[in-house]
């Protein structure tokens, strides 16, 4: 169990950079997320917290121990890969013993750590196999055998659900979360799959290239998104973004076609702003009811328990998330209706999240038209 | 689907296949049979005629202490400048891949050696180790007599041993090279994680996954030594001094060409091409087990 303290960290290449200050703290024990589109810096921030990538700037400290300039062996972190990396050469039983093996390990005890993280991992039938001879799913756990043998004060994951299929990543999701509860390493998971990091993170770090967007936990993030970014990567189907102007009486949106009334935003007339509403927040009315914007039905997407609801809002794309049974035809004009507390407010200028009603109201009364 | 070409009719693909099957013919079956021939015939000197003299030739040969000292230099030649060879481009090719600015001009750098024609490379190294004016007459300046390769055989087979071994080093190195760099990045890190040192890591990942490439090159090498030696005897050491390197391939042109033996030479050639196919059936039956093929 270890703390991971990072301080204005940068990361350089010869001619770019991909990581561009990063300040964090995870705590012991904790179970931290990083999540963000490819490309965000969030893989060579862990290869930093790991050793396997040179950090350029500022300082990674593990237990308040500068790492810096440690060897990946000495910082005590074990990690698991994306694509595995187990040792094709090396029968299984070797491959979760080799580090055991490099550290001077008596060949019995060595074989009897093995046993009692393959009964964890219900590999104790394939110990003699060579990784070739598995099946995807065997192999992950091969290689999360790797990285438990070793006790190690922190594990680090890097993207290793996303070569798996999507029955087999649920499944391993699970897994992880309870071998988490069992060790309780403080852990560092890195991955594009936001419903990976929702459903797996103490704390969700988003990034977007290369700086930290916001910090939270999973329901923070979702329901107070810090920025335009957060709030559109984080949530499936995205949230609906509506850019906006601040009017004496409440918004205008789409380019004045819409009006929005609204309490006072305390913010200054004229301000260009993205009002964001998630999906599921959007009630959908008869048309022509009272304050309802109307929108006509482009698709349905039926999922099951819900279904989505793909509206066109003057030409801008809208989506619904209802678990009524309604099935509008497409082409159809329908009512949309939603409650002032649901509204985020994104500066069209910065991206950040704009703090309105400040002076909120109790009872969200419905925004009308 | 069919993944392969196919030919509606047998006699396309057998067209396609009628030059490459001609030149294998005519530059390796015939010629191979025709010394098959020769050495079970006394053939004459100037032509002419040929007696059929059953295994006679190989029997004279066989009994004979300068060949059997020339298979022995042949042997220690290709063990030494095999080892040799492999193991300097081995360790080239396992520096390079740790950092691999540049490696294109390696790769170029390293190869040409290995377009050096044998006589011109040995022409050099006639010259880089002559004992009275070259880089090793430095050494004899301090040790005077240490290193003459025209008087002492150990220091001859020394010389043609460095020359044959210099350039296939290139050629070893690009294919070690290659090896390295199939070796995926990951595997290395994940050593690296579980605690391994560099050195480590190479006895452990490294090596046995480059296992089939080694083996490759063992026997390309082992093979090359035997043939491709010539040039490099003719030229620094024509077989001496005291027939210290009158290689096995050496003494079949000497025996041949210059004593005019064509039989024997022909025998000769016979019992070379059989010595390179059951040192290359060794090599599979008994090194192969060991490596670790993907």
């Amino acid at each position: 169990m270890a703390s991971i303290t990072i301080r204005g960290v940068k990361k350089n290449y010869v001619k770019t950079q991909v990581v561009h200050g990063v300040d964090l703290d995870f705590a012991s024990g904790e179970f931290v997320v990083i999540l963000g589109p490819s490309g965000c810096g969030k893989s060579t921030l862990l290869r930093m917290i790991a050793g396997l990538e040179e950090i350029s700037e500022g300082t990674i400290a593990i237990d308040n121990t500068v790492v810096n300039k440690l060897e990946p062996r000495e910082r005590g972190c074990a990690m698991v890969f994306q694509n595995y990396a187990l040792y094709p050469h090396m029968s299984v039983a070797q491959n979760i013993g080799y580090s055991l093996k490099v550290a001077g390990v008596p060949s019995a005890e060595r074989a009897q750590r093995i046993q009692a993280v393959a009964r964890v991992l219900e590999l104790e039938h394939l110990l003699d196999r060579k990784p070739m001879a598995l099946s995807g799913g065997q192999r992950q756990r091969v290689a999360m055998g790797r990285a438990m043998i070793r006790e190690p004060k922190v594990f680090l994951f890097d993207e290793p659900l996303s070569n798996l299929d999507a029955k087999l990543r649920v499944q391993m999701r699970s897994e992880i979360r309870k071998l988490h509860r069992r060790l309780s390493a403080t852990s560092v998971f890195v991955t594009h799959d936001q419903v990976e990091a929702m459903t797996l993170a103490d704390r969700l770090v988003v990034m977007n290239g290369g700086r930290v967007e916001q910090v939270g936990t999973p329901a923070e993030v979702y329901s107070r998104p810090a920025s335009r970014f957060v709030a559109t990567f984080v949530g499936a189907p995205a949230m609906n973004m509506l850019e906006g102007t601040v009017t004496l009486d409440g918004l205008s949106l789409l380019g004045d076609s819409r009006k929005l009334n609204v309490s006072r935003t305390g913010l200054p007339v004229g301000a260009k702003v993205a009002v964001g509403i998630r999906p599921e927040a959007v009630r959908m009315v008869a048309p022509g009811t009272p304050g309802a914007l109307a929108a006509s039905v482009d698709l349905i997407e039926e999922l099951g328990a819900g279904r989505v609801i793909y509206v066109d809002l003057d030409g801008a794309p809208f989506s619904i998330v209802t678990s009524e049974i309604v099935h509008p035809e497409p082409g159809s004009t329908v009512g949309l209706q939603f409650a002032e507390s649901d509204l985020h407010f994104f500066s069209s200028e910065t991206g950040g999240r704009l703090d309105v009603f400040k002076a909120s109201v109790p009872e969200p009364a419905p925004a009308t038209l | 689907m069919e993944k392969r070409v196919t030919f509606g009719r047998w006699t396309i693909g057998i067209l396609f296949a009628v030059p490459q099957l001609f030149l294998i013919f005519t530059f390796f079956y015939w010629p191979a049979g025709q010394a098959v021939y020769w050495s079970l015939t006394l053939q004459q000197p100037w032509g002419g005629g040929n007696i059929w003299v059953g295994l006679d030739n190989f029997r004279s040969i066989l009994a004979n202490a300068d060949y059997w000292n020339s298979i022995t230099a042949s042997m220690i030649f290709a063990g030494i400048s095999t080892g040799l060879a492999m193991v300097i481009a081995l360790v080239l090719a396992a520096l390079t891949d740790r950092q691999l600015a540049g490696s294109w001009l390696y790769r170029v750098v390293l190869i040409w050696p290995y377009g050096i024609a044998a006589p011109a490379l040995a022409l050099a190294f006639r010259f880089i180790l002559a004992p009275e004016a070259g880089f090793m007459a430095v050494v004899n300046k301090f040790w005077p007599g240490l290193w003459d390769p025209g008087l002492d055989g150990a220091d001859a087979m020394a010389s043609i041993i460095i020359a044959f071994s210099w350039k296939y080093v290139g050629y070893n190195f690009i294919f070690f090279l290659a090896a390295f760099q199939a070796i995926p990045r990951s595997l290395i890190e994940a050593a690296a994680m579980d605690g391994s040192g560099v050195i480590r890591r190479f006895w452990d990942i490294q090596f046995p996954l480059i296992t089939p490439t080694i083996f490759f090159l063992l026997v390309i090498n082992i093979t090359e030594s035997f043939q491709d030696s010539f040039g490099i005897v003719d030229i620094m050491t024509a077989g001496g001094p005291a027939n210290a390197t009158n290689l096995m391939v050496y003494k079949i042109y000497s025996d041949g060409f210059k004593g005019l033996d064509y039989s024997g030479a022909a025998a000769q050639s016979i019992i070379l091409m059989l010595l390179i196919v059951a040192l290359t059936i060794v090599q599979f039956r008994f090194i192969e087990r060991r490596v670790h093929y993907r």
